[in-house]
């Protein structure tokens, strides 16, 4: 039986940067108890013999030549930008104010 | 003319019956005349497409050499970037931005002459199978405008059902092109993974994405699969071979000595009776077109909706990381002093919708320390197991089919609160994705008990994708003749000029 607590949740929503309200802590905690059930049958098959397949594709290391090509200017690059300043994005403080 | 297929209207711009321009002022008056009640386009480009379409009319009036789809109008799903044209992928983190490239499929598409009529209808960054989680409200079914057009890709199918648009392009992780098609009586071809560049593609799940050509006709959609698949030097994923042949085996439909797996998994308790019927007819028909039908198993499909589950949310997960807030889309909060992460943090609970949380958070705990192996690990296990299923299978057919989906569209809203329920849609679809092999669906007609429409589901194997494409024109043809008209035909009339 898979389940996760409230706090479980809140602590996932932190790690993956999503303020939520509490209504939806609690939803996603019942809803979660539901799908994990679900998904968890993975379990039964997958037995330590079995190779993990991690893409369809056996690539790897796909490179180019280290040689200039067109690419964005930087007017374009910023143009979808919240906010910019002498051709750079203008962020919000990273830092706190004891630094 | 906008009832015809694309092929038809390739050759009445050819013999000069009709030029672009009109061909495309057509397409934009059907599109007035019917979207408010559809809802399948989220931004139409009137400018820009009947400049383009004027641009082909000139090149065509001087001479030049054109591809057979030149000229010809397609309703672009909104997940694409087109340059300057605002791209949303149906969220509102992504709302009134205009991006500064075009996509490989849309430099393709605008190089071959394709007129590009808008950006259309999905579920949230193609989470979903119903377009109801789209953040602009929900596309609507042609044939029951109360009714799903499916997802997530469910703009680009009901753009096609109701004659807005011949031909679509859609993407497709689960079952997103596909089973759009089945729930409204078109077609929609899956490429092989790395058959269609994704530069461009804004990305779900990459091991699983793949942009593909939908269309009213097996031959329209094999016309488009060839202008868009190829070797992109932007995509690392892209496979270095040649396109498969998928327009000759389209025109040719020979099925003749070819031996097609039914897969035994994929029918049975869950599928609707009259899924069921029509999936029953068309194996008649095809076994009558010369083709040898026989059983195939694949015991390891029943755990491919869990490690689906695992799987796409993990890498959804990583990719919607970059919607930070820092360098395009929205940004709330950023007040004096307001800290960079609480930035993040407001803007990604505004901006994402509900399924796109769930599945973020969903791929969060799939992949965090401790959980991983049970989770994730186990996952990308089953699809090893998934994919020596098909390998054995194919070693026995040349094919294998199964209804695209368990049922009929359902009703707006009937699913809406009931993820588990809403991910069964994508059953059937799903062990392609996870193979990374070729799918396509074809109408096989429509369910006596409802008068809905359902989807054949066709799978070959990697870089074989002539041959769905040669046993789907011998049933499309086996089916018109029965029918003695399009299915679509049989579709409501929405209003209109047409």
């Amino acid at each position: 039986m898979s389940s996760l607590s409230r706090d479980d949740v809140a602590n996932l929503a932190r790690l993956a940067r999503i303020e939520m309200t509490d209504q939806e802590l609690e939803n996603l905690t019942t809803e979660f108890g539901v799908i994990l059930n679900a998904v968890a049958r993975v379990q039964e098959v997958a037995t330590t013999d079995v190779p993990a397949t991690s893409h369809p594709l056996p690539l790897k290391n796909i490179f180019r030549s280290d040689v200039v090509i067109p690419s964005l200017t930087p007017e374009e690059a910023l143009s979808g930008a919240p906010a910019s300043e002498e051709q750079r994005f203008r962020v919000p403080q990273i830092l706190g104010e004891e630094a | 003319m906008i009832k015809n297929s694309a092929a038809e209207m390739s050759a009445a711009l050819s013999n000069g019956a009709t030029t672009s321009v009109a061909l495309t002022q057509a397409h934009l008056d059907r599109i007035s005349e019917v979207d408010g009640k559809v809802h399948a386009f989220l931004y139409v480009d009137t400018h820009g497409a009947l400049e383009q379409a004027k641009k082909v009319d000139d090149a065509r009036a001087r001479g030049e050499k054109l591809g057979p789809l030149a000229g010809v109008p397609l309703a672009l799903k909104d997940v694409l970037v087109q340059k300057d044209v605002p791209t949303t992928c149906g969220s509102k983190i992504l709302e009134g931005w205009r991006p500064p490239y075009d996509s490989t499929v849309v430099s393709k598409l605008k190089n071959a002459g394709v007129v590009i009529l808008g950006k259309t209808n999905m579920d949230e960054f193609a989470m979903g199978s119903s377009t109801e989680n789209s953040a602009y409200g929900p596309t609507h079914n042609p044939w029951d405008l109360t009714r799903i057009p499916g997802g997530s890709g469910g703009g680009s199918s009901a753009a096609l059902a109701a004659f807005e648009a011949p031909l679509a392009i859609g993407t497709d992780t689960g079952g997103s092109i596909r089973q759009p098609a089945a729930v409204t009586g078109t077609v929609g071809v899956k490429p092989t993974y790395g058959g269609v560049s994704r530069y461009g593609l804004v990305a779900f799940s990459s091991s699983l994405d793949q942009a593909g050509p939908c269309a009213r006709t097996v031959l329209d959609t094999a016309l488009l699969h060839e202008v868009i698949a190829g070797h992109d030097a932007k995509d690392s994923t892209s496979i270095n071979a040649p396109v498969p042949q998928v327009v000759a085996a389209a025109k040719s439909g020979d099925v003749k000595g070819m031996k097609i797996g039914v897969v035994k998994e994929l029918n049975g308790d869950g599928y609707q009776a009259g899924v069921r019927q029509r999936f029953e007819e068309s194996l008649e028909l095809l076994a009558k077109a010369g083709a040898e039908i026989i059983e195939v198993s694949a015991p390891n499909f029943e755990y491919a909706l869990a490690a689906y589950y695992l799987i796409a949310p993990s890498e959804c997960s990583s990719n919607l990381a970059r919607f930070d807030a820092m360098r395009y889309g929205l940004r709330v909060g950023d007040k004096d002093g307001a800290s960079a992460e609480s930035v993040m943090n407001m803007t990604r609970e505004v901006g994402f919708g509900r399924e796109v949380k769930r599945r973020i958070l969903l791929g969060t705990y799939a992949l965090s320390s401790g959980y991983y192996d049970a989770y994730y690990g186990s996952a990308q296990k089953v699809r090893t197991l998934i994919t020596q299923d098909f390998n054995k299978a194919f070693e026995k057919c040349d094919v294998m089919v199964s209804p695209t989906c368990p049922t009929t569209a359902f009703k707006i809203g009937e699913k809406a609160d009931d993820p588990l329920a809403m991910y069964l849609n994508d059953i059937a679809t799903i062990p392609v994705n996870m193979a990374g092999i070729g799918g396509m669906s074809l109408p096989s007609g429509v369910a006596p008990e409802d008068g809905l429409p359902v989807g054949f589901q066709i799978m070959s194997p990697v870089m074989q994708d002539q041959r769905m494409y040669s046993v789907g024109a011998a049933l499309e043809a086996a089916l018109l003749s029965k029918w003695g008209a399009p299915l679509l035909s049989q579709a409501p009339a929405l209003g209109g000029a047409a």
